[in-house]
């Protein structure tokens, strides 16, 4: 069994999913398994998730693979992320169920890589990932 | 996607940064939105203009995208901002948010788009026409061009609408398809609309039914809908659901031409408009703050509501808000509105404002819009109904 508790099998795993935004990212997964609204989610100057409720709520998403179904929320998260990227507190790469425009664009103006199409039920908090294009390697 | 050899160009940055990034969002919503290619567009209207919703993050964004090279080559107007440029101090905004407003509308500037800074950009020369497929942001202009012009946008969000603007494209997928811009809502219309705040109630109503669906009117007791009374519908509609395109029947241009009504379409009764006006409305006696043009107001209302002032002095704050340009050119009538004490407002609104932060408590108003969006997102208890019990609040300060 997994180290988390879950049941997938120990070992690398690759999971082919679709390019929202190209590129290459590798480092520790943070995995939420609600969705995400980057618009008063987090401290931009830390990125420590500071919206109330959050399964994710008092952890960083700074240097992560911040791992989520989808966003949700106003159209204004975009420009959050691109703000957290430019104070240096934001994901290093974005793994979605469900890509929508606003994680979409975010990313891209912010030049953080991102994939979706990607079953996320396979990714654990912590786990090692990699991501290069449209392909992620889990552990 | 399939991409010409032009578009590719942009998407590998041969053109530039400023031009690959707006490709680089277009591709990926296409890639989402399943779209076959890329569509020219004649015309684009660009959201996140308000400080107010940017804030630093937007600014920063608009203006690094600016250093890039990022230029509109498509006739490209601005949203609401959050304050009148000119006019700001008179209404009580900060002199540091009007510093960062006017830094955001500079970033645009810089990119070639008009600091037109309204929600009616038809109403002032930014005027598409039947058939064009364009990129709009702003969801009651985007209903109002869909619909009462027949032009084809999605609903754009703000970076959307303007790296279309700056590529002259946007992806082939939703309303710019004729197969998805057929009703799957019919709504009979049995009561009478006597006026806006009617036309808003049942815009309530339908949005909050219809969701994304495309509907289907039939008004048979209002043979003669004015285009400010559509103007609310879809305005109300937009922001009560996500409705971004209606037909009505024998009055829109679609409707006029072709059978614009799907086979398997639900079919619904409006017998009268409680539901809306329970919604919109609250039972607030005490007026602080009347706000009238949501959308901007027109040539017709400034001239409807100046007669209704006439000789009359206002208790309450009031805003007329509209376009800097319908402003401009509506002569003595601005004059007119003012002698009362209310002020003729350019550039901005109720909602996009920094209203909190001007102290007012209740707003009454005539517009379905402004009613769904003021609790939330400006902390105001709403009164809601006919222009002429708006101003009889704003000079007695009571809703009676």
């Amino acid at each position: 069994m997994h180290r988390c508790g879950c049941v997938r099998e120990v070992g690398v795993m690759e999971l082919k999913g679709r390019v929202i935004k190209k590129g290459a990212a590798k480092g520790i997964a943070l995995v939420s398994k609600t969705p995400v609204s980057f618009f008063g989610f987090v401290d931009p100057k830390t990125g420590i998730v500071t919206e109330k409720g959050h399964e994710l709520f008092g952890q960083s998403i700074k240097g992560k693979i911040l791992v989520f179904p989808y966003g949700k929320g106003s159209t204004v998260g975009s420009y959050s992320l691109y703000r957290m990227k430019k104070e240096g507190s934001a994901p290093i790469g974005i793994i979605n169920s469900e890509c929508e425009p606003i994680v979409a664009v975010g990313a891209i103006i912010s030049d953080i890589p991102c994939v979706d199409k990607v079953d996320i039920s396979k990714i654990c908090s912590g786990d090692t990932v990699d991501i290069l294009d449209g392909v992620v390697r889990v552990g | 996607m399939k991409l010409t050899k032009e578009e590719q160009d942009m998407l590998d940055g041969k053109l530039g940064e400023g031009i690959q990034k707006a490709m680089e969002i277009l591709v990926a919503l296409g890639e989402i939105y399943g779209a076959r290619d890329m569509v020219p567009i004649t015309s684009s209207q660009v959201s996140g203009v308000s400080y107010k919703n940017l804030g630093d993050a937007g600014l920063e964004f608009l203006q690094d995208w600016a250093a890039k090279g990022a230029r509109v080559i498509v006739p490209t107007t601005l949203n609401p901002a959050g304050a009148d440029i000119e006019n700001w101090k008179a209404l009580g905004i900060s002199e540091e948010f009007a510093k960062k407003q006017k830094e955001v509308v500079d970033a645009y500037v810089s990119m070639g788009i008009t600091p037109s800074c309204t929600c009616a950009p038809y109403m002032i020369g930014n005027a598409p026409k039947y058939g064009d497929h364009i990129a709009w942001s702003e969801s009651s202009a985007v209903s109002y061009e869909n619909s009462v012009m027949g032009a084809r946008t999605n609903r754009e969000g703000g970076p959307s609408a303007l790296a279309a603007a700056i590529a002259g494209c946007t992806p082939r997928y939703g309303l710019h398809l004729d197969a998805n811009r057929k009703a799957s809502l019919v709504v009979n219309v049995e009561c009478e609309l006597k006026d806006h705040a009617d036309y808003g109630a049942l815009g309530y109503i339908i949005g909050k039914r219809a969701g994304t669906k495309v509907p289907y009117f039939y008004l048979e007791k209002n043979k003669k809908v004015l285009s400010d009374q559509l103007r609310t519908l879809g305005a109300t509609m937009a922001a009560a659901g996500s409705v971004a395109l209606y037909h009505v029947d024998g009055v829109t241009p679609e409707a006029k031409r072709y059978n614009m009504v799907l086979s398997y379409a639900e079919r619904i009764t409006v017998k009268d408009l409680k539901e809306g006006y329970d919604a919109l409305d609250s039972d607030a006696k005490d007026i602080d703050y009347v706000a009238i043009g949501c959308p901007h107001a027109s040539l017709d209302e400034l001239r409807e509501i100046a007669a209704l002032l006439k000789g009359k002095k206002v208790k309450s704050a009031v805003w007329i808000t509209t376009a800097r340009k319908i402003k401009d050119n509506a002569g003595p009538l601005v004059e007119e509105i003012e002698k009362s004490g209310a002020l003729v407002v350019a550039d901005t609104c109720m909602i996009v404002a920094p209203i909190e932060e001007l102290g007012y408590k209740t707003m009454a108003t005539n517009a379905g819009k402004a009613a769904c969006y003021a609790p939330s997102h400006c902390k105001l208890s709403t009164r809601y109904g006919p222009l002429k019990k708006c101003i009889d609040a704003a000079v007695s300060g009571r809703w009676e």
